[in-house]
């Protein structure tokens, strides 16, 4: 049962990883998305806000992004804490017969503004896993949890993603 | 920009400005290099359609930047996202580029939002979203919902 199989992996740390906001990777994180609001480019303005500073779009949180080594830009001095658990997880869930996987969705809850400057630390955790049988056939549910902190220790946003593999 | 809005005078039912929104390949690419998702799902037509999504498709974390701005747009600077979820219902796929800089004729998304609470928590005035995205066919194929604090006109 992949229940079982699985309950050794919730509460696993799958990585830890810095994370520094800058403001060229804002900007072009906004102009990918083709957002108006000034408060992610222009400095200027963003001095005169209430944030006194560039910040960055709620879902932004810096480079090197989220996602498992080899789907993005990262190198090794990126990665405090090697994501084993992740690939051990894989490992089970091929053997049980799913192999490919779809970003569900995801939850956030902010807790403070990510500004340009920021270094953060990302931490991740298997929060959950769960099975269920659709319309085309038995899916999986894994559902990581990410909780940012900056420099001071503070909580800045932690994060729900949620994988379908199928 | 648009004006401030206060917690005062959002009602339950309010609608959100719609926030129309087209997808391009030119705009996939964009998205890949500046969200680091470098999956080929969303780049490579022979894998897209080798693991059967025909061609490549919409990030989902693509289709979450644009709820969140139609949250954030609606809210103004002196508002607050708070919490923020959305799932991914259905697959979308981009508009092919004409020429370098315009798009085919094709689809065009509609990211649409709805007061569906509206509360205080201690001295924070809270409003809760529905929030969607229709795509061109007004199916719906991402969906979620916001929580945001809002300014009091006091």
């Amino acid at each position: 049962m992949l229940a079982e199989e699985m309950a050794p992996f919730i509460g696993k740390n799958v990585g830890t990883i810095a994370c520094e906001v800058e403001k060229g990777s804002i900007k072009r994180f906004a102009d990918a998305v083709e957002e108006t609001n000034p408060l992610y480019w222009d400095e200027e303005y963003a001095r005169k806000s209430r944030y006194g500073s560039i910040i960055a779009p709620p879902g932004f949180f810096g480079w090197p992004v989220k996602l498992p080594p080899g789907q993005t830009f990262q190198r090794p001095t990126d990665i405090a804490d090697p994501p084993e658990a992740m690939d051990e997880m894989r490992a089970v869930l091929a053997r049980a017969g799913y192999f490919n996987v779809l970003d569900g969705g995801i939850e956030y809850e902010f807790f403070l503004p990510v500004r340009a400057g920021d270094a953060l630390t990302a931490k991740s955790i298997i929060k959950e896993v769960r099975e269920r049988e659709g319309k085309s056939g038995k899916m999986a549910f894994v559902i990581i949890e990410t909780s940012y902190t900056n420099k001071k220790n503070e909580l800045v946003a932690v994060q729900r993603s949620t994988a379908i593999y199928r | 920009m648009a004006e401030q809005i206060y917690w005062e005078d959002i009602n339950v039912n309010d609608e959100l400005p719609p926030l129309p929104k087209i997808a391009t390949t030119r705009m996939l690419v964009k998205w890949a290099g500046a969200s680091g998702d470098f999956n080929p799902l969303h780049y490579d037509s022979a894998l897209a359609a080798a693991v059967g999504v025909g061609s490549p498709i919409i990030h989902g974390a693509l289709k979450r930047q644009w709820l969140v701005q139609l949250v954030t747009d609606w809210m103004g600077e002196q508002g607050t996202l708070k919490k923020f979820a959305c799932s991914y219902r259905a697959m979308d796929w981009p508009r092919k580029m004409a020429t370098p800089w315009t798009p085919e004729e094709g689809e065009t998304w509609q990211c649409k939002g709805k007061v569906t609470n509206k509360y205080a928590d201690g001295d924070q005035k809270l409003v809760d979203c529905a929030i969607s995205i229709e795509n061109g066919k007004g199916e719906e194929t991402t969906r979620g919902a916001a929580t945001v604090m809002l300014p009091n006109r006091g």
